[in-house]
């Protein structure tokens, strides 16, 4: 088992830094830099030259990358190049939208998936199931962006109930701060849901096809008590562990909804960074994001290590 | 993988085919026809007819230019089949052959390698990528299938492996590389037809994944040029015509759904079809 | 796997599930759908649609720094009204002496700033030799190019002298550029900003909003607002919502110009159209082999109907303009008569010149509504007479390293010149467009030793025409200032003469 982990780490350790190497080297081709932008049209040539200086950015790119890693190992991601702050104050404060966006949309999509999923598969081939898994393939198919279209036409023009868009922020209107995000996040979860009901369903019908769950029922214990006592917590292991990629996933994917509501969080602050080519900031969300993938992958990973010891020897 | 997988099977499979293969036959055919016949040419624009609703002359209204609706919707399928297709065969052209090296290297360097250059391609949202690519070399088709296919490329190698290791074990392929035959022969004659199945099958919910990219990313402004038409493009401008168009806002994410949903059905379908057993990698 | 295990229906509980969740979904909607913003009317939101970098308006060029800062935290020596003229600011008065190359500004007594420091002519000085020193960050270094000396004979006089004629250095100084800072605050006015002007900086949630709040020391009238809030928000429909909603009171510049319809039938809104400073040209890479050609020029100019053009992109905002001029400016002459839409003559030309029907043109079109909505419809005029236009949406980092500088790698390009009086770029060595007329440059250079008005708005004519004649660009239309606003807020600028939001004379009626 040590072996196996520290194999993984090992790995873990170098996906990271080959990610961070792509992630610098692809952003260097980004035409424009963030001086020309911030002082516009009409400056003049000495002043640009002294501002790039300023911001560092006529360093080579070797030094470049040396200092953003080295500063990232100790925990600096250093400051912006537009607005001249620590990036991680940016960063928290988009964190606070855009985390508890993908908390409420992962929240929508689990309390709609697991019962979904449960009923799908216990009434399978029936038409409850087929009504159901109907609806997750229409699920599937709809655009997130999209959907969050519908709901703005729905519940903001026609009905005047929700803003079309916007965050009115936590310390001033938490209860409005709420509201903002609720429109967005069923827009993410209902996509999700989808996702994760049909999930849900191969898991538990994976689980109920079990020797032991027949075992279960020909000892003639009741459907709940199979359900409750044991097909659900068997089934809970991979749903777990498949719902923590999905959330990973569902960080990411939040960059179009923030877009379609205006919600000032991660994903609006990495296309506005790279529009204004903040490339430091760009690097930092860039690295977070995918780096956030690839250690809930490992983590993910160690966890069916520990439940399936055949998976220890590497693949 | 094989939480993954979906559909029901008692005898489910056979309507979940066909249903997908009509939906998906009509948008074929939507782009067929669009080649060469739409109601108006679809950029035609005339400024005073903008923003109607359907009527005889316009079926289901005009955009913002006064474009008809109908004819750029039907020019979106032809787009987003493109889109689609080039960017499984970018996905094939590459990850057919990582994928087969991959196989008969197992757990080598090659192997090894492929592995971890898939991890790493999964590791960065396939958006993310798009977003990218499309701010170094600014928007269009060509950028929009090479950020869906890096990733496809990613995806058929892993598939293509699973499938050839699983095709590899059986006894008529031992008895093939007992007897040492080249390894080209064995891909070409006895790998690549049996895994055509579980290819295909990935192929359509790809195809259902490239279309659904492209409209996010013509909807962010990164994909499809203009005037060319793109559904995703069409509920971009809708968004601020909302109070004053809500079809425009429609129409498009409609299409979308019908297509996605006709490719997703028929690759599910064609799984059960083709085998039962073969569990394909669901693109999520 | 997946044998028929045979569970029976379970379908009383299914129904449960069902009910439960759709009352709980239900529940939430309502519940929220509840909760309405309280409002107060004490003070006055803005929406504004791109964030400042900082707040320093002397280091860097965003608008989007003015249009928080100018005049409400900020001031310069003159300032500059709604209608466009210089008034005085922090110099009371001025006298010109009759070279009318020397300056003497007087002070204005009793002057502080938010932190308490007071000033005198020495901030002055400072501020401008800080502007114009080596590694300043200031954009608009050459509004001071004219600056000799900056003299402090006492601490309410300075006295600057100039090394030429500069019909406009009043005006200059009265941009956000030339404000003045404390040397003791200057560095850290980017994040924390201290000026003299009548609010002073309370909050800055970035991404969200800024807030000002009245400062307690300021030496001019009391503002009527106690607190000015700039919300950002930078998507057009985002913008109708925030005001149908009441979180934002005013919109300055509405970003989505097809909404005007409904708040002009809604009583709770005014929306008023101003002018801006901004001429919406097709520029024309005058480098390029085919546009040197003034036929193909001016046959693009009679390929643009500019009033479909305002019609479809703007929904009727705009003024057609032949030139590069404000129609709104007293030098202005309307050429839009001399270019016509004309497309059979724009087809004449074209093949006059030689230029084969499905000629190609790649047309880069920055972010803003005027350029990409123009960018389609322009496009199809011009395609109407027999190009081919490929259309290149591009970010502004794109747009100022392939079309601005580098090496100008594009046909055409929309773009709306926002700067006051700046038919002088025609005159400049290789601007973007590479337009290049020495008879303009002499035109040019005389207009500065013009001092009177009158002789001064006849050469400007003669200029306007002068490029109408050469086709220099196409000339499309001069931007809107559409505001749209609660109809009790009063003492907004209607016109936009420089990118600010003057907050100083607003107040609830």
């Amino acid at each position: 088992m040590a072996g196996f982990i520290s194999h993984r780490l090992m790995m873990l350790v170098l996906t990271l830094f080959v990610a961070s190497l792509v992630v610098f080297w692809v952003l260097e081709l980004l035409p424009g830099d963030a001086a020309q932008l911030l002082l516009g049209t009409e400056v003049q040539p000495d002043t640009l030259a002294a501002i790039r200086a300023q911001l560092g950015l006529d360093r080579p790119a070797l030094l470049r990358y040396g200092d953003w890693i080295g500063g990232l190992l100790t925990g600096d991601l250093g400051d912006s190049l537009v607005y001249g702050i620590p990036i991680w104050d940016m960063v928290r404060d988009r964190l606070a939208v855009s985390l508890p966006l993908a908390v409420m949309a992962f929240t929508i999509a689990t309390a709609i998936a697991l019962p979904v999923g449960m009923v799908a598969a216990m009434q399978r081939g029936r038409l409850t199931d087929l009504i159901l898994m109907g609806f997750a393939q229409i699920g599937l198919a709809v655009p997130n962006f999209w959907f969050g279209l519908l709901l703005i036409l729905v519940f903001a023009v026609l009905n005047n109930w929700f803003n079309a868009g916007g965050f009115p922020g936590w310390q001033d209107d938490p209860v409005g701060s709420l509201k903002a995000l609720f429109l967005p996040a069923l827009a993410l979860g209902v996509s999700e849901a989808a996702i994760l009901s049909r999930m849900v369903r191969a898991a538990m019908l994976e689980t109920l096809g079990e020797d032991y769950v027949r075992t279960a029922r020909a000892k003639g214990l009741s459907i709940s008590r199979v359900l409750f006592g044991h097909t659900l917590g068997n089934a809970m292991i991979p749903i777990a562990t498949l719902m923590g990629l999905q959330f990973a996933f569902l960080v990411a994917g939040s960059v179009i909804v923030e877009n379609v509501f205006y919600l000032p969080g991660i994903g609006q602050l990495l296309l506005k960074a790279i529009f204004e080519r903040d490339l430091i900031l760009v690097r930092d969300l860039v690295l977070m994001l995918s780096g956030f993938v690839i250690v809930l992958s490992f983590c993910v990973d160690i966890a069916y290590g520990f439940i399936d010891p055949r998976l220890r020897r590497t693949q | 993988m094989r939480l993954l997988m979906s559909g029901s099977k008692s005898g489910g499979h056979l309507p979940q085919l066909w249903v997908g293969g009509a939906l998906t036959a009509i948008v074929l055919i939507t782009a067929l026809v669009a080649g060469f016949w739409t109601p108006y040419p679809a950029d035609q624009q005339s400024i005073i007819d903008r923003l109607q609703g359907p009527s005889m002359a316009h079926w289901l209204g005009t955009d913002l230019y006064g474009r008809d609706i109908l004819s750029r919707i039907m020019g979106g399928a032809q787009t987003a089949l493109w889109v689609g297709m080039a960017a499984i065969g970018v996905g094939l052209a590459g990850g057919l052959p990582l994928g087969l090296a991959a196989a008969m290297n197992r757990n080598g360097l090659i192997d090894t390698a492929i592995a971890r250059g898939s991890d790493l391609i999964f590791a960065f949202p396939a958006l993310l990528t798009a977003v990218l690519i499309a701010a170094i070399h600014g928007p269009g088709m060509i950028n929009v299938i090479v950020a869906v296919g890096i990733f496809n490329i990613a995806v058929f190698a892993r598939v293509v492996r699973g499938a050839a290791l699983s095709i590899m074990a059986r006894p008529f392929l031992q008895a093939a590389i007992a007897i040492g035959r080249p390894w080209p022969s064995i891909a070409l004659v006895h790998l690549l037809p049996n895994i055509a199945g579980v290819v295909a099958v990935q192929a359509t919910v790809q195809f259902a994944a490239a279309i659904l990219a492209e409209a996010a990313l013509s909807y962010l402004g990164l994909g499809i040029k203009p005037p060319d038409p793109s559904w995703g493009k069409m509920l971009a401008d809708a968004q601020t015509l909302l109070y004053l168009s809500p079809m425009q806002a429609i129409l498009p994410g409609l299409a979308i759904v019908w297509t996605v949903l006709g490719l997703n059905l028929l690759g599910d379908g064609l799984r059960d079809a083709l085998d039962p057993k073969l569990r394909s990698l669901r693109a999520v | 796997m997946a044998q028929n295990i045979g569970i029976k229906p379970v379908s009383g509980m299914a129904r449960t599930l069902y009910r439960t969740m759709g009352l709980i979904i239900a529940s939430g909607i309502m519940a929220l759908a509840l909760i309405g913003p309280a409002s107060a009317k004490t003070g006055v939101v803005l929406a504004i649609t791109l964030e400042p970098p900082h707040l320093d308006p002397t280091a860097g060029a965003p608008a989007a720094i003015d249009e928080v800062v100018y005049a409400n935290l900020f001031e310069g020596l003159t300032r500059i009204d709604a209608l466009g003229q210089v008034k005085p600011g922090l110099a009371e008065r001025w006298v010109i002496e009759d070279d009318g190359l020397t300056y003497r500004f007087i002070l204005r007594k009793g002057v502080t700033f938010h932190d308490g420091a007071s000033l005198d002519s020495s901030d002055v000085k400072f501020s401008f030799d800080r502007a114009v020193a080596e590694g300043s960050e200031n954009a608009q270094k050459g509004l001071f190019s004219a600056i000799e000396t900056i003299e402090t004979p006492d601490p309410q006089t300075v006295v600057i002298k100039l090394t030429r004629k500069e019909g406009l250095f009043l005006w200059n100084l009265g941009w956000g550029d030339a404000v003045i800072v404390d040397p003791a605050s200057a560095e850290t006015n980017k994040t924390n900003p201290v000026g003299t002007g009548p609010y002073k900086l309370d909050n800055w949630t970035r991404g969200d909003s800024i807030r000002l709040v009245r400062s307690s020391n300021y030496w001019g009238q009391k503002p009527a607002m106690d607190s000015v809030t700039f919300k950002i928000i930078a998507d057009p429909s985002a913008q109708v919502t925030a005001l149908l909603a009441g979180d934002v009171d005013v919109v300055p510049n509405i970003g989505a110009p097809e909404s005007v319809a409904q708040f002009e039938a809604d009583p709770r809104f005014v929306v008023t159209q101003g002018t801006t400073e901004g001429e919406t040209l097709l520029a024309m890479n005058e480098r390029r082999p085919l546009l040197q050609d003034v036929r193909v020029r001016k046959a693009i100019q009679h390929a643009i109907d500019r009033q479909a053009l305002i019609d479809g992109a703007m929904f009727g905002f705009g003024t057609p303009i032949g030139s590069h001029f404000a129609p709104h400016n007293p030098a202005y002459t309307d050429l839009t008569e001399a270019t016509p839409y004309d497309p059979e003559k724009a087809k004449d030309l074209l093949a006059q010149a030689g230029v084969a029907p499905g000629t190609k043109l790649v047309m880069k079109l920055p972010p803003p509504t005027y350029a990409r909505r123009g960018g389609e419809i322009v496009a199809a005029q011009l395609k109407a007479v027999g190009f081919d236009v490929e259309q290149i949406p591009v970010d502004w980092g794109q747009w100022v390293s392939e079309v601005f500088k580098g090496d100008h790698d594009f046909d055409l390009t929309i773009v709306s010149h926002t700067e006051p009086l700046d038919i002088g770029i025609y005159a400049r060595d290789d601007y973007y467009f590479g337009y290049d007329n020495p008879a303009f440059k002499t035109l040019m250079s005389k207009i500065d030793t013009v001092s009177d008005p009158a002789g001064r708005n006849t050469l400007y004519k003669e200029a306007q025409r002068m490029l109408a004649d050469d086709a220099a660009n196409a000339f499309l239309f001069q931007l809107a200032k559409v505001t749209v606003q609660r109809k009790d807020l009063k003492g907004l600028w209607q016109n936009a003469p420089i990118q600010a939001n003057d907050m100083t004379g607003a107040r609830w009626e």
